[in-house]
């Protein structure tokens, strides 16, 4: 039968060329699914990865793309990292979308210079408040946050639907389940004229430089490792564990409310049942692509965010079905996912002990193992 | 000369980076008792592993009663009759002992009459046990006696024993002796695997001494003292430590009618502990594994807090609702017994490492910030100060020796300067060169003015260091009596009371 065996020491250089060797297995079981479907790999991967960044519009696109992956995977990396497993970004995001797109609405029409910092920061606060809520069912209860962060993503993609089409809705937009588009100073600045690329990319620009220079320097960084590492030896050092697990719900909660601001307050412009497109999601295989430093973050949102953009270009003009390209953009998880196994464990390929003439049936192997 | 029941030719096995056994030749001998010395890391392990199929040789091959073997597994090692015990039991703590038992015996032995003939074979052999107890409520000794039968059940030819005395107390040391040779009187062989010299002059027939992975030497260690035998083992002439001039300070650390109950299945609930240390003294607790040991470690340390504040004192100021960092503030230091994972984090290096006890200051944090070059000197530091073997601070934790991590963690707590340090078991399984270099160094950190307590098993070791020594059994502390007024024999007794015999007269064996 097939083991798996521990690796006595994992080979430092091959976790962090795992993400290439992911990468380059994923292009290579793309191509022969697009060529299974009958197009052009060759042509495909073109469309994909070459294409978008050949012009300037689609390097604006990717910025806009990338940007709330960065942003939320930043912050769901921090936490990861002490084992705080924050999957409800989603609903974090959606949240803060709508508190921050809230505080426009709620002036309209009114606006001014002020209005983007208050809604900035009612986003961050709305993202942090929905975190709180699995941070304290754990710290209190010891409730599991993956379960709970999971489920109030749908509970705040429903509530955005419940408001959009009541209390927020446009007075004048024909019973459209859709709020009024921001007035304008309610809108984030374009960095490129002519583009959808905003300040937002800013943000996610200072959010990484912030987060290498926390989790590298700054002591809480440290607790945050040696929670995930070895939680004895954090309690051992006297670090407050509830307080951590409680500041990286808020780091983290806090991210994806201004990524979720930043996408209503930015390309969209208003809010609208459909804003969750799954970046709270996706930003979780950013993070692990990324190798949980914020850096390799940085890298790994612009990698998605281009299958993205490519993958819709391909879509239209190779006729792809969608599936395909959400084959191709889960094929690379899974094989990040397996590299990651690979370098951590050696598959043995062991004949099944066949019980020797003398003792009779197998005994069971409790006794065995010890190590 | 007999022929040998276990011959190794040659074996040799290879791990990337580094070879575990090399060219190792021994032979075993029907009815002796064989000792295997080494040091952590000379490779004990690794040949016990072949030897039971649980690992396969690069090289070399093995004859067991004659006949070529090669196991591929350990139920192949069973079958021929080879039995092992290990150092830490495979045992479920919810179930009773029959049951335990009958997990590890092929299904055709498990019949119904199995607890009847544990407990023949248990009074035969004078391994007292009840067959219908839980194990989660025996002591060490007894659970050990579990793993003993459960491979006496299947005749073995061959018994290895992988440091079995590591957690017995003196007088459960002498039962399993008496086990052992009446077992090799009965023919069965004995590989007895330890560092303790003293039991290998005592019992074992024969040795062999590996280190760096070679045999050193075979020799009949009757012949031996236990000096020459631990300079053939680490290969260097070890210096005697100094022992220490009591002092009679001023109490510094006090702990007064401290209970606490335990948070952990199976734990032990502290009851009414109390005892003071004085400043230039090393107060010993000695005590079997799991009577409270754990419990009162993370009592003192902060990590659990107690009920009543005046629980403890340091310096007449009430400390027991302190966590570690505020303790550390106070000028507490902290060795506890699990070294990966607890006193130190495996995948960091030696200089993060560093800053688990940096709440104690010495600058390695300011205002919140991380002083990474403040770090690596302090690292360098214990490395330099304590002889830490390592390829420098960048080293992560998990790639040092058990024994220079162990040199590594006291050293980096000495080198804080406490006013009071508790160690918990300082040097379990440390080798000899490593376990004299802690020891010196505790001793001179006492004789610098700093209160210390050793929590150890060792009793060797408590003798050689404490200039008092008090006993902990099932969450009790005895009062604290100076060293010279005691013997082992007598500690032995109050480390064993009321966990060796007294529950078996109280629940009789069902017939």
């Amino acid at each position: 039968m097939l083991r798996l065996e521990p690796r006595r020491a994992p080979s430092e250089a091959m976790i962090y060329a795992t993400p290439f060797v992911a990468v380059a297995l994923t292009l290579a079981a793309g191509c022969v699914l697009f060529a299974l479907l009958g197009r052009d790999p060759i042509q495909a991967m073109y469309l994909i990865f070459i294409k978008p960044l050949t012009t300037l519009s689609g390097r604006a696109e990717l910025a806009v793309k990338a940007t709330p992956l960065i942003l939320i995977a930043t912050g769901l990396a921090v936490g990861f990292r002490a084992g705080v497993w924050n999957i409800g970004a989603e609903g974090q995001f959606t949240v803060g979308a709508l508190t921050g797109g809230s505080v426009a609405l709620a002036v309209y029409p009114a606006g001014g210079p002020w209005l983007l910092p208050l809604m900035a920061l009612a986003g961050v606060i709305g993202g942090m408040a929905w975190a709180a809520i699995p941070a304290f069912l754990r710290t209190r209860f010891n409730a599991n946050e993956i379960l709970v962060s999971l489920m109030l993503s749908y509970v705040a993609v429903l509530l955005l639907g419940v408001l959009v089409h009541g209390l927020l809705r446009d007075p004048q937009g024909f019973n459209f389940p859709e709020s009024r588009l921001f007035q304008s100073s309610a809108l984030l600045p374009v960095l490129i004229p002519g583009t959808r690329a905003h300040i937002g990319a800013i943000f996610a620009l200072v959010a990484v430089a912030l987060t290498q220079l926390f989790m590298a320097r700054h002591i809480s960084g440290y607790q945050i490792k040696v929670l995930g590492l070895a939680p004895k030896a954090a309690r051992f050092a006297g670090f407050c564990e509830r307080r951590i697990i409680w500041g990286c719900f808020l780091l983290s909660g806090g991210l994806a409310g201004l990524a979720g601001l930043c996408e209503a307050a930015g390309p969209v412009g208003q809010l609208v049942p459909a804003l969750p497109v799954g970046y709270g999601f996706t930003a979780i295989i950013v993070a692990f692509l990324g190798r949980l430093h914020p850096l390799g973050i940085l890298a790994g949102g612009l990698l998605i965010g281009l299958t993205y953009i490519g993958g819709e270009a391909a879509q239209i003009a190779l006729r792809l079905p969608a599936a395909a390209i959400a084959i191709f953009q889960g094929m690379l998880l899974f094989f990040l996912l397996a590299s990651d196994i690979l370098v951590r464990f050696r598959p043995v390929w062991r004949p099944r002990p066949r019980p020797t003439a003398s003792s009779g049936p197998e005994p069971m192997p409790a006794t065995t193992l010890a190590p | 000369m007999k022929a040998p029941l276990l011959r190794l030719d040659g074996l040799t096995k290879r791990f990337p980076g580094v070879v575990a056994n090399e060219d190792v030749s021994l032979d075993v001998v029907r009815g002796q008792i064989h000792a295997l010395l080494g040091e952590n890391g000379a490779g004990k392990s690794t040949l016990v592993k072949m030897i039971y199929g649980i690992m396969r040789p690069d090289a070399g091959e093995m004859r067991f009663e004659g006949k070529p073997y090669a196991p591929a597994n350990p139920a192949e090692a069973r079958a021929r009759g080879i039995g092992i015990v290990f150092q830490h039991f495979s045992l479920f703590d919810a179930m009773t002992v029959t049951d335990n038992i009958a997990l590890g015996l092929p299904v055709t032995q498990c019949g119904p009459d199995l607890s009847y003939r544990i407990g023949k074979l248990s009074t035969s052999y004078g391994l007292t046990i009840d067959p219908a107890r839980i194990v989660g409520t025996l002591s060490v000794g007894e659970r050990q006696r579990v793993e003993i039968i459960r491979c006496l059940l299947q005749v073995p030819r061959l018994l290895i024993m992988d440091e079995p005395t590591s957690v017995l107390t003196p007088l459960e040391v002498d039962m399993l002796f008496a086990t052992l040779r009446r077992l090799s009187f009965e023919g069965c062989a004995v590989l007895y695997i330890s560092h303790k010299l003293e039991e290998i002059s005592a019992l074992c027939g024969s040795a062999t001494i590996l280190r760096g992975g070679r045999v050193i030497a075979t020799c009949d260690p009757r012949r031996e003292t236990a000096r020459s035998l631990a300079e053939m083992m680490i290969g260097t002439t070890l210096a005697p430590t100094s022992p220490l001039v009591a002092q009679e300070g001023p109490v510094c650390l006090a702990v007064n009618q401290l209970s606490l109950p335990s948070d952990m299945p199976f734990g032990v609930d502290l009851d009414d502990v109390a005892f003071d240390v004085r400043r230039g003294e090393i107060l010993g607790l000695a005590g079997v594994a799991g009577n409270g040991q754990s419990e009162l470690m993370d009592a003192l340390t902060g990590e659990r807090m107690a009920a009543v504040a005046e629980a403890i004192t340091l310096d007449d100021t009430a400390i027991g609702h302190l966590g570690p960092v505020e303790r550390r503030k106070l000028g507490m230091a902290f060795v506890p017994e699990e070294r990966l994972g607890h006193a130190a984090v495996p995948d960091l290096s030696l200089t993060d490492n560093t800053l688990l006890a940096a709440a104690a200051g010495d600058g390695l944090i300011w205002r919140g910030w991380v002083r990474k070059r403040k770090a690596r000197h302090f690292a360098e530091r214990i490395v330099a100060t304590f002889d830490v073997r390592t390829t420098g601070p960048q080293q992560s934790a998990r790639a040092l020796s058990g024994g220079n991590l162990q040199k590594f963690i006291v050293g980096r707590e000495i080198l804080l300067d406490p006013a009071v340090l508790i160690v918990a078991q300082p040097t379990w399984g440390v080798d000899a060169g490593a376990t004299a270099a802690i020891h010196q160094a505790l001793l001179d950190l006492a004789a610098k003015g700093c209160a210390i307590v050793v929590i150890s098993q060792d009793l060797d070791e408590l003798f050689a260091l404490a200039t008092r020594i008090a006993v902990i059994a099932q969450g009790r502390l005895s009062q604290p009596a100076p060293t010279a007024s005691l013997t082992i024999e007598a500690i032995g007794q109050a480390m064993g009371g009321g966990t060796t015999a007294a529950p078996v007269k109280r629940e009789p064996v069902d017939a």
